[in-house]
């Protein structure tokens, strides 16, 4: 069991409120996933810039080094700031360069996020107590997605919690267990995604980060998903400018989706949304399986 | 149904609150419970003759175990709405997600809105009526009952379903294994007018008429028809033999196998 949950600010009116938002679903969800917790928020971004959300768990490391190092692979100004044991660079230089780079040169890091408009936190411990080291609360933005894991398919670790992002301004958040992902990683690693966990979720967001790198929109990347992904699955999808939902043709992992004008929230349960502003007036709905259900900015 | 009786706001006493107090109850009396937001287990394991009315959506498991009483919800329920119901009734105005009524041994499940996947899996015995739609896999191995639906069914319905009925008045999205189109005779027309009816206002302008039955083909009662004739036949011969002193022969076996297969004929003939 997992609990997820996703918040995509259709209007201006909740982008200021979107991290408080999120802390309140995502605690309502601390039963189905208390051993760890994490979360990724989408925000405007700086045209052209690239954030990179590093984890250093159990490790002072001295970031100031490490982002000069950078620069001189980069060509390019980067600049870092320490969040407990994650550091969030950002530079104008090429993203894609500097996540490989850093899996390659720090020793004990995992790049979380690397993209435009998203930053990724998690940690190993009660939802609440992660939401609140990384001040999820105090976030604005346009969506964020949000994970409490009870972990069945691999071990209780920071490296092992959600969301999971591999590709640019690409994450994912998964309840349930897919069990070809072995295969499917040393397939994917073939085609030049990399990899730095064992966990399945990684391999279904390296999946669609490898769709989405060859052209693919993300309805698409999740049309190839369902005949390639074998297992179960309820999955929230964040992209730069959307939202996206899939549940595997089973659907026995639990999911439901509101939407008002001004926000869609989805949840493995209708508690987390029932908290939301305007909550009693949304339109409610289970997602059906097997079906791609997609929001954009842009629209 | 109108009520006052006692108010539980569950944004200020726990589920276990509420649900010690309908145990305590006795018959007659009411209770109204305001702000579930999703709560899981609400009016569950009541057994008393008493009237709950829930205004706002539940989570999973409400009015589990149900006896005798009344529940009304006023929103949606997610999965396993009154599940393992034994008698009285529950009524939800909106959508039930997955598993509603699960495994009910007996009384009424009316569903106003859609039910997702598995609505009345394994069903022993419970009435369920749904107002629209029903997810896949529905009727999962239903043994008892009937399942009442007003629109369209999703993929497998009634797959492995022993002796439980099914009324599609919509499109069946496809049959599961072992589950057949059936004659609608006039017992089944009576049993659906009463269903709908009892369904009270969600029914409305739904006509018995307009329904199609479904249930089992009673293919995968044993292991085939076959394997029973044989294992039977030999147990028979096994018997004759003991009690004769000693005829065991396939004379004896084909005796026992055309008796078998008489009864067999007979039984179909009754429930088909």
């Amino acid at each position: 069991m997992c609990g997820i949950v996703g918040l995509f600010c259709k209007t201006e009116t909740h982008r200021h409120e979107l991290g408080r938002l999120t802390e309140v679903m995502l605690a309502e969800m601390g039963d189905r996933g208390p051993d760890s917790a994490g979360f990724a928020v989408y925000d405007a971004g700086v045209p052209g810039h690239t954030r990179i959300t590093v984890l250093a768990e159990g490790r002072e490391v001295d970031w100031g080094p490490v982002a000069a190092a950078l620069e001189g692979t980069l060509g390019a100004e980067v600049t870092v700031a320490a969040v407990h044991d994650h550091a969030v660079f950002s530079t104008d230089g090429d993203g894609r360069i500097a996540r490989q780079w850093i899996i390659d040169n720090v020793a004990g890091a995992t790049v979380l996020a690397q993209g435009n408009k998203i930053e990724m936190f998690k940690a190993v411990g009660y939802p609440d107590l992660v939401a609140e080291r990384y001040d999820l609360a105090s976030r604005t933005g346009t969506h964020a997605l949000a994970h409490t894991r009870m972990a069945t398919e691999s071990a209780v670790t920071t490296n092992g919690s959600h969301p999971f992002s591999t590709g640019s301004d690409t994450c994912l958040v998964h309840n349930g267990s897919l069990s070809n992902h072995n295969r499917l990683r040393r397939q994917l690693e073939d085609q030049g995604e990399s990899f730095q966990t064992e966990n399945d979720s990684e391999v279904a967001a390296g999946y669609l980060a490898w769709r989405m790198r060859s052209g693919d929109s993300i309805s698409e990347a999740l049309e190839g998903a369902l005949g390639d992904l074998d297992g179960f699955y309820t999955f929230a999808i964040g992209v730069a400018d959307g939202f996206a939902i899939l549940r595997d043709p089973i659907a026995c992992k639990p999911a439901v989706v509101a939407e008002t004008d001004d926000w869609v929230a989805m949840s493995s349960e209708y508690r987390a949304i029932a908290r939301l502003p305007g909550a009693l007036d949304a339109e409610v709905w289970e997602p059906e399986p097997a079906r791609i259900y997609t929001w954009s900015l842009a629209a | 149904m109108s009520m006052s009786g006692r108010i539980f706001d569950l944004a200020e006493v726990s589920g276990r609150e509420l649900n010690q107090a309908l145990h305590d109850a006795a018959g007659g009396e009411s209770f109204e419970v305001v702000n579930p937001r999703g709560a899981h287990a609400v009016a569950c394991g009541i057994t008393a003759d008493i009237d709950v009315v829930v205004r706002g959506s539940v989570g999973y498991y409400c009015a589990g175990m149900h006896q005798q009483g009344r529940v009304r919800v006023e929103g949606n329920a997610s999965t396993g709405l009154a599940e393992n119901i034994m008698s009285g009734e529950v009524y939800i105005t909106g959508n039930a997600t997955m598993s509603a009524g699960a495994t009910g041994c007996g009384g009424l499940l009316v569903v106003g809105g859609n039910s997702g996947a598995r609505c009345g899996i394994s069903m022993k015995g419970v009435d369920i009526v749904v107002g629209g739609n029903v997810g896949h896999m529905s009727a999962f191995m239903a043994q008892a009952g009937n399942l009442v639906v007003c629109g369209d069914a999703a993929a497998d319905l009634g797959d492995s379903i022993y002796e439980a009925q099914i009324f599609v008045r919509g499109d069946v999205e496809s049959l599961g294994a072992d589950c057949v189109e059936k004659e609608m005779r006039r017992e089944h027309l009576d049993t659906v007018s009463r269903l709908l009816g009892a369904a009270g206002p969600i029914a409305r302008g739904v006509f018995a008429e307009d329904f199609r039955r479904y249930g089992s083909a009673r293919r995968f009662y044993n292991f085939t028809i076959d394997d029973v004739d044989a294992l039977a036949a030999e147990a028979r011969a096994e018997r004759w033999n003991a009690s004769s002193g000693g005829v065991y022969g396939a004379e004896a076996v084909a005796e026992a196998q055309r008796e078998r297969r008489a009864e067999l004929a007979e039984f179909l003939d009754d429930e088909q």
